[in-house]
């Protein structure tokens, strides 16, 4: 049996299908995958993300820590609650996880890590963390649920004590309020307005079902992979991970290189990288009909000067017009769009017409760039 | 619990085949694999005119989560597939055994029709499975 999150009974009650995800027994889908994607774009809905894994750290030098262990600088966080999203990394530029990590107060730090990495990160956290004499605790009695799209916050803000509501709803996005032991930021994963609250795991089913009460969609993982790959966002294991580094995630803009004194965890390994040709993740969107996959092959033809590396002066080489290949990482179908899109890793300079191999046939697609959508709206015409 | 008419025939990997006029049968898959599947959004029927063995990948059906082959269960002659589901792959979620079915087969081999599950065979080889 996997490990269940304190809403377990709850999503079995209200019909869930339940799937395997990093060890957790988590919903799939209420009943229709696609309805709940369309209510998170259209109006509100909400997910349990109590797997996730949230981790206090504090300390006197938890600051200086967070700016080593970290390929984001925490040092651009100067109000209490602020977010940022990082990646940590392996000395050698893999990535170890992403994770947001939020600015509590100067001696305290609060960092959301994915579930399936939560145990090697919490373990290569700890190691760092005593050389600045940081504690680090797992925070096992909190729940988190995730409400997410256009209505969201204003049906989840009655639903907050008194004492919380007002600064919950004046979050800037990317900012969070602490009450008690509640906590509401205005994050999220599907690219639409929306809160994270975490909660003591005791509050979480009455919260859930006040939520639901409220007409916010209970929706499930499936829903949550349409709408993040719809906005653009990488998935932990499918578009980044130990074997690759940030700057060929799509990822770059995430590791903060200035200022050039601060020596993060990964950094001498990425300066090496930084304008290397390499590969680059981008977005795909399908040409035909049929539906992009993880791991499908990507044949390009890199017309460019091979990549940024290139020098610009330079005639083409000789090769250049010689067809490459890539992989998709990521790839689904939109129901926002009704087309199939995708990330993928492909050579740096590849021409914006490829092809995608699907089940032995080669299929047209084209190289966008994420996110696809946002806020409600299609970004890339089909 | 899952539709399942009883005057259909059934495949452990979750077809079914409805005996029609002149040796043809409908193919489809069984409301217990749409559900399985999730909404679907792709589906790809065969050529009318392929050659298909029993056995066979011939169709192809994706929902939001996966891919999913179809096999024919029966040998012979594809003469007919559900254009519909071009524009519309939610047909096979909504009405798995009327709108939704896949293709036609004119048959060659009664036999591998006979040797299909019954609906109650069926019915039970879901409920073993599901133990």
């Amino acid at each position: 049996m996997g490990l269940k999150t304190a809403l377990y009974d709850t999503h079995i009650l209200q019909g869930a299908k339940i799937v395997d995800f990093g060890g957790w027994e988590m919903p799939l889908h209420y009943g229709s995958q696609i309805e709940e994607h369309h209510a998170v774009r259209r109006d509100a809905g909400m997910f349990d993300v109590s797997h996730m894994g949230v981790i206090d750290l504090e300390g006197d030098r938890v600051r200086d820590f967070l700016r080593r262990l970290l390929a984001n600088d925490v040092g651009r966080l100067t109000t209490p609650g602020k977010a940022l999203y990082s990646c940590m990394l392996l000395p050698g530029g893999g990535v170890i996880d992403d994770l947001i990590v939020y600015f509590i107060s100067d001696t305290r730090f609060r960092v959301v890590v994915n579930a399936g990495t939560r145990d090697k990160d919490l373990a290569w956290i700890s190691r760092h963390a005593a050389d600045f004499a940081v504690t680090v605790a797992l925070q096992r009695d909190l729940a988190m649920i995730a409400i997410q799209g256009p209505n969201a916050r204003d049906k989840t803000l009655p639903l907050l004590a008194p004492a919380l509501r007002g600064s919950a709803g004046a979050l800037a996005p990317f900012c969070g309020a602490a009450f008690d032991s509640w906590f509401v930021a205005r994050t999220g994963y599907t690219g639409e307005d929306g809160f994270e609250v975490m909660m003591p795991a005791d509050e979480a089913a009455k919260t859930w079902n006040a939520l639901r009460a409220q007409g916010i969609q209970p929706a499930g993982l499936g829903a949550r992979d349409t709408l993040r790959l719809e906005a653009g966002m990488n998935l932990y294991g499918n578009d980044m991970d130990e074997q690759h580094h940030p700057l060929e995630s799509g990822l770059a803009w995430t590791v903060a290189f200035e200022p050039g004194g601060r020596d993060f965890i990964g950094r001498t390994a990425l300066e090496g990288l930084r304008g290397a040709a390499g590969n680059r993740l981008v977005g795909l969107i399908l040409e035909e009909r049929g539906v992009l996959r993880s791991h499908q092959k990507v044949v390009v033809a890199v017309t460019a000067r091979d990549g940024a590396a290139g020098d610009p002066a330079a005639p083409p080489r000789a090769d250049a017009t010689a067809p490459r290949t890539g992989e998709v990482t990521s790839g689904t179908f939109s129901p926002t769009m009704n087309r199939s899109i995708a990330l993928a890793r492909v050579p740096s300079g590849a021409a914006s017409s490829v092809q995608v191999e699907i089940r032995g046939k080669m299929h047209a697609a084209r190289i966008v760039k994420p996110p696809f959508v946002r806020h409600g709206k299609v970004l890339i015409p089909v | 619990m899952s539709n399942i008419p009883s005057d259909l025939r059934y495949t452990k990997s979750h077809e079914w085949v409805r005996r029609e006029q002149n040796g043809t049968v409908a193919i489809g898959i069984s409301d217990h694999a749409q559900s399985a599947l999730g909404d679907l959004v792709f589906v790809e029927v065969p050529d009318v005119g392929r050659a298909v063995s029993a056995g066979e990948a011939c169709a192809v059906v994706e929902s939001v989560k996966a891919a999913s082959d179809v096999y024919s269960p029966v040998s012979g002659k594809v003469i007919a597939g559900n254009a519909a589901l071009a524009a519309q792959p939610e047909l096979l979620n909504q009405d798995p055994y009327g709108a939704g079915w896949l293709f036609r087969v004119q048959t060659n081999s009664p036999a591998d029709e006979a040797a299909l599950m019954s609906a109650a065979d069926y019915a039970n080889y879901l409920a073993d499975s599901a133990k």
